[in-house]
C-alpha cells in the first residue's frame, strides 16, 4: 500500500485552493465562503458562539472563527469536510430545522443533544478544538480577527521587531513564503 | 557521483558536528539531508504551524504529504499518522535538524545518568544498563560543544552536576519575572536554583547577535539568528573548507554493501526523485533515533537479512524520549511579562537521590505558553468551552507559571520502531511502525517530579496549583533516543562505544540512537558532544581507505 497522494491530485488540490484563496481573501469579510453554503455558515456561526461567547470582548463570531474553519476545510482539514456537512445538518435538525433562527432555549437544548448523542458527539469534539484554534491562533489563518483574543488576554499583538515585512492578517492558508 | 571519503546521512545536531570535524581534518564528505535549508526569514512565527504546535503542519519538516508512519497504541490499535500528528514521533527534517527550532536548553547529563545499572541495580521489565562510556569520557566534548556551538547561562550555583573544566562561554540572559519569583522561592526551600544553560547567544558570539527576547522561540527558527544550531555554526564551517558538499532534499534509501558486507556507499533519491548512488569509504548515520533505525533496518544484506546491525534484534528497540511532568501555579498578580524565551531558571536537586526512585528530572520554568497552547493547560475542572472557559483563559493566562521537566525513562525492550510490512513513503521505502509503552517505574518517577514542581510553585506563592502527570505511551519525539544502543557486548547492543555498527567495519551511528538511557535532561548537547567524540575517533583511526584495527 502506498499512501502518498499522487502528484496530480496534489497539484489539483493546490490549484483549487489557490483559486478559491483569491476569492476568499479578496472578498469582503463574511461574504465569501470556500466550503460552506451561506446557510451552513450561519448555523456554524451560531453554534460557535456557544463555544466562545461574546462578553466584554468579541466571541467566536466577532473573531471570525468560522472563516478559519472554512479556510482550513479547503486546505489542511480537507478530510473533515463531510463531518462538518453532516454535523451542521444535524445541528439544524436538533433545533427544529434552523439552529441559527431558533430561540436561545431551543439552541441550548440542541447543543446539549449534540454533545451527548453518540452520532453527533464526534463532530462536536472536532469542532471545539477547531474553534479554539480559530479564536486563539494566529490571525493569518482567517480567525482571531483584529487579534481579538490576544487583546482580551492582554498580550501585545505584534511585539516582534524586524518582522514588519509580513502582513499578518492577509490570507495565505498553509502557504509559506 | 564522485566517490568521497565519507557520506553522512542527516544535517542535524549530530550530522552537522561530524561534517565539520571530518572536513576540517582533511576528510572529504557529502552530507545528504532530506529537508531544506531555511533562513531566519522563512518562518512566520505561526503559532498553529511550527515544530511544537503543528496543528496546521510543521515549519521545518517533514511534509505531511507522502511521509506516513504507523502508530500502534498501548491497546494495540494501529493507525496511519502524518508528521504533524502527535504520535508520529517527529523531530525535524531540515538543515540543522531539531536545532533550527529547538528550545535550546543545553544540558550535560549527570554522571549517574551514564551509570544507571551500577547506581540502581537491574529493574524488572526494563533494559536499564550502563553506558559504555562515562561522564568523564564525554566531558571534553561537552566543553567543545559549549564553546563551538555557543552556550549562555551560569550553572556555578548547581552542586548537582559533573565536574566541568571551563565555565560557559556566555553569561545568562537577564531573568524574566517568573524566573525571579521562582528563584527566590527555590532559595527559601533550600534548593539550588541557577540560570539554566542555553544554546542561545546572550551577547554577540560567533559573529551573530544576541537574543532579543521574543515570544515565539521553542518550535520556531530565530529571526535574529541568536539561537545556536548546527545550521549557523558548524555546517557553514564545514562548507567553507571546500571538502564538504551538502545536498538538500536528498532522501537516503539504504546503505549499500559489497559481497563481504563492507559498505560501499548509499542509495538516495535526489531532489528530482531520481535514484542516485553516492560511493564513500565510510558511512555515518545521523538521522535521529527513529530514522536512523529505519535506515539500518532497510539496509539488508545476505549477512544481515533483517537489517544492518540487527543480528540480535536490537535495532529499533528501547525507543526513549521524555515524558514531561510538572505543575502549573496560579498567582494573584500578573506574572507574565512577555519576555522570551521564557525558560530561565532550573533546579537539579531531584535528578538523583530520590528515595526509592531510579533517577528523577531536571525541573525548570517552561518556555512562553502561547495562547493556543494554554487552552489545554487550564485547571482540570475547567469546562472545555463556553463562558467559563473564556473566563478561565482571561483569569489564568498572564497569572500562571509552569514548571516541568523531562522524566528519566526506564528503557523498554518492547518500545520500538520497526519496518511496517505494508506502508511505504512517497519513494516506496518501507516506513516505521512505532509501538510500546512506559515502564510503571517511569510513571512513578514522573508523578514524584510533578509533586516537587507543585511544591516549588506553592512556595513561590501560587494560590492554586494543578499537576501535569506522566503519560503512559511510548515517547520518542523531539527527545528521541536509544534505538541503536552502544555497548561492549555485541549480543546486547547495536554499535560499539564509538558508534561503529557491530559486524560492519565502516558504518557508524553518531546520533542519540546510541544512548543507553536518556537522562533526566534534554538531550541535544549530549548528542552534539558524543558526535564530537565519535568524530575524533574517526579522524584518529581512519587510514585512507580503511580503519586501523
Ligand atoms: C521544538 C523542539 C524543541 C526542542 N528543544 C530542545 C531543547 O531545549 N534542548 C535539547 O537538548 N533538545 C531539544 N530538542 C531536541 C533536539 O533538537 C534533538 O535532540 C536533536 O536535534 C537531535 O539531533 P540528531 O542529530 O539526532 O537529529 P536531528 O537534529 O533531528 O537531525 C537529523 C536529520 O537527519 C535527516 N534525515 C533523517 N533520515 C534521513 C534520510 N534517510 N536521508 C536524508 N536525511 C535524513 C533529517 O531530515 C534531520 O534533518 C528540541 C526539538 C524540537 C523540534
Ligand atoms: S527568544 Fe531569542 S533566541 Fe528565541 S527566537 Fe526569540 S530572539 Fe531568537
Amino acid at each position: 500500500m502506498n499512501v502518498s497522494r499522487t502528484r496530480r491530485t496534489f497539484l489539483g488540490a493546490a490549484a483549487a485552493a489557490a483559486i478559491s484563496g483569491a476569492a476568499g481573501c479578496g472578498g469582503a469579510r463574511g461574504t465569501t465562503w470556500r466550503v460552506f453554503s451561506g446557510h451552513e455558515a450561519r448555523t456554524l456561526d451560531a453554534l460557535l458562539e456557544w463555544i466562545i461567547p461574546e462578553d466584554d470582548s468579541p466571541g467566536a463570531r466577532g473573531a471570525g472563527v468560522s472563516h478559519y474553519i472554512d479556510r482550513q476545510l479547503s486546505t489542511h482539514f480537507r478530510e473533515h469536510r463531510q463531518a462538518y456537512r453532516d454535523g451542521l445538518a444535524a445541528t439544524d435538525r436538533l433545533a427544529g430545522g434552523d439552529f441559527a433562527g431558533a430561540p436561545r432555549k431551543q439552541q441550548q437544548a440542541a447543543l446539549r443533544k449534540l454533545q451527548r448523542d453518540p452520532a453527533t458527539r464526534p463532530f462536536f469534539n472536532l469542532l471545539v478544538p477547531h474553534a479554539m484554534q480559530g479564536f486563539y491562533g494566529n490571525p493569518r489563518h482567517g480567525g482571531n480577527r483584529d487579534f481579538a483574543s490576544w487583546r482580551m488576554l492582554g498580550v501585545p499583538p505584534l511585539p516582534v521587531r524586524g518582522r514588519s515585512q509580513y502582513d499578518l492578517t492577509a490570507g495565505g492558508g498553509n502557504a509559506k513564503s | 557521483m564522485r566517490k568521497v571519503d565519507a557520506v553522512i546521512i542527516g544535517a542535524g545536531a549530530s550530522g552537522g558536528v561530524v561534517a565539520k570535524e571530518l572536513s576540517t581534518n582533511g576528510i572529504s564528505v557529502v552530507v545528504l539531508e532530506r529537508g531544506r535549508w531555511y533562513g531566519p526569514n522563512d518562518d512566520r512565527k505561526d503559532d498553529l504551524r511550527n515544530q511544537r504546535t503543528s496543528i496546521l503542519g510543521n515549519n521545518s519538516g517533514p511534509e505531511d504529504e507522502g511521509n506516513p508512519r504507523v502508530a500502534v497504541d498501548a491497546q494495540g490499535r494501529e493507525r496511519i499518522v502524518l508528521p504533524s500528528q502527535g504520535n508520529y514521533s517527529n523531530n525535524a527534517a531540515c538543515v540543522g535538524g531539531g536545532t533550527l527550532t529547538y528550545g535550546a536548553m543545553a544540558w550535560r547529563y549527570h554522571p549517574k545518568d551514564f551509570r544507571m545499572r551500577s547506581t540502581y541495580g537491574a529493574l524488572e521489565g526494563s533494559t536499564l544498563d550502563d553506558w559504555p562510556i562515562s561522564y568523564d569520557d564525554l566531558e571534553p566534548y561537552y566543553e567543545k560543544a559549549e564553546w563551538e556551538i555557543g552556550v549562555s547561562g551560569d550553572d556555578s550555583a548547581n552542586p548537582f552536576k559533573g565536574p566541568r573544566k571551563k565555565p560557559l562561554p556566555m553569561p545568562p540572559l537577564a531573568l524574566n519575572k517568573e524566573c525571579v519569583i521562582l528563584k527566590a522561592a527555590a532559595g527559601r526551600l533550600k534548593l539550588h536554583p541557577f540560570d539554566l544553560p542555553m544554546l542561545r547567544n546572550s551577547v554577540p558570539y560567533n559573529g551573530r547577535g544576541p537574543c532579543m527576547r521574543c515570544r515565539w522561540c521553542v518550535g520556531f527558527p530565530c529571526e535574529v539568528n541568536a539561537k545556536c544550531g548546527t545550521q549557523n555554526t558548524v555546517i557553514p564551517k564545514a562548507l567553507a573548507t571546500g571538502l564538504c558538499e551538502l545536498r538538500l532534499r536528498s532522501m537516503v534509501k539504504e546503505i549499500q554493501f559489497d559481497q563481504k558486507g563492507h559498505a560501499t556507499g548509499v542509495a538516495y533519491f535526489d531532489e528530482h526523485d531520481r535514484l542516485q548512488t553516492q560511493e564513500a569509504d565510510f558511512v555515518v548515520v545521523a538521522g535521529a533515533a527513529t530514522e536512523t533505525a529505519r535506515l539500518l533496518l532497510n539496509s539488508k544484506h545476505r549477512l544481515w537479512p533483517t537489517g544492518a546491525g540487527n543480528r540480535y534484534d536490537w535495532v529499533g528497540r528501547n525507543l526513549q524520549g521524555h515524558t514531561y511532568t510538572g505543575a502549573f501555579g496560579y498567582f494573584e498578580e500578573v506574572v507574565y511579562d512577555d519576555i522570551g524565551p521564557g525558560a530561565g531558571v532550573a533546579i537539579c536537586d531531584f535528578n538523583h537521590g530520590n528515595p526509592g526512585l531510579r533517577g528523577g528530572a531536571m525541573l525548570a520554568n517552561e518556555f512562553i505558553r502561547l495562547p493556543i497552547q494554554f487552552v489545554s493547560m487550564l485547571p482540570p475542572r475547567t469546562p472545555r468551552f463556553g463562558p467559563a472557559h473564556k473566563e478561565a483563559m482571561r483569569k489564568y493566562y498572564r497569572r500562571t507559571i509552569a514548571v516541568q521537566g523531562p522524566t528519566q525513562e526506564m528503557p523498554m525492550w518492547h518500545s520500538r520502531v520497526q519496518l511496517d510490512p505494508k506502508v511505504k513513503d512517497r519513494w516506496g521505502i518501507p516506513v516505521l511502525r512505532i509501538s510500546g509503552s512506559q515502564h510503571p517505574h517511569t510513571i512513578e518517577i514522573g508523578t514524584a517530579m510533578a509533586a516537587k514542581a507543585e511544591m516549588w510553585l506553592k512556595a513561590a506563592g501560587a494560590a492554586e496549583t494543578w499537576r501535569k502527570l506522566p503519560g503512559h505511551n511510548v515517547t520518542g519525539g523531539q527527545h528521541q533516543a536509544g534505538t541503536c544502543r552502544m555497548g561492549n557486548d555485541p549480543k546486547a547492543s547495536v554499535a560499539n562505544r564509538y558508534g561503529q555498527v557491530h559486524d560492519i567495519d565502516n558504518v557508524f551511528v553518531a546520533d542519540g540512537s546510541l544512548h543507553v538511557t536518556n537522562g533526566g535532561f534534554n538531550p541535544a548537547l549530549t548528542i552534539m558532544a558524543d558526535a564530537y567524540r565519535i568524530s575524533e575517533h574517526l579522524i584518529k583511526t581512519w587510514r585512507g581507505t580503511r580503519f586501523r584495527s
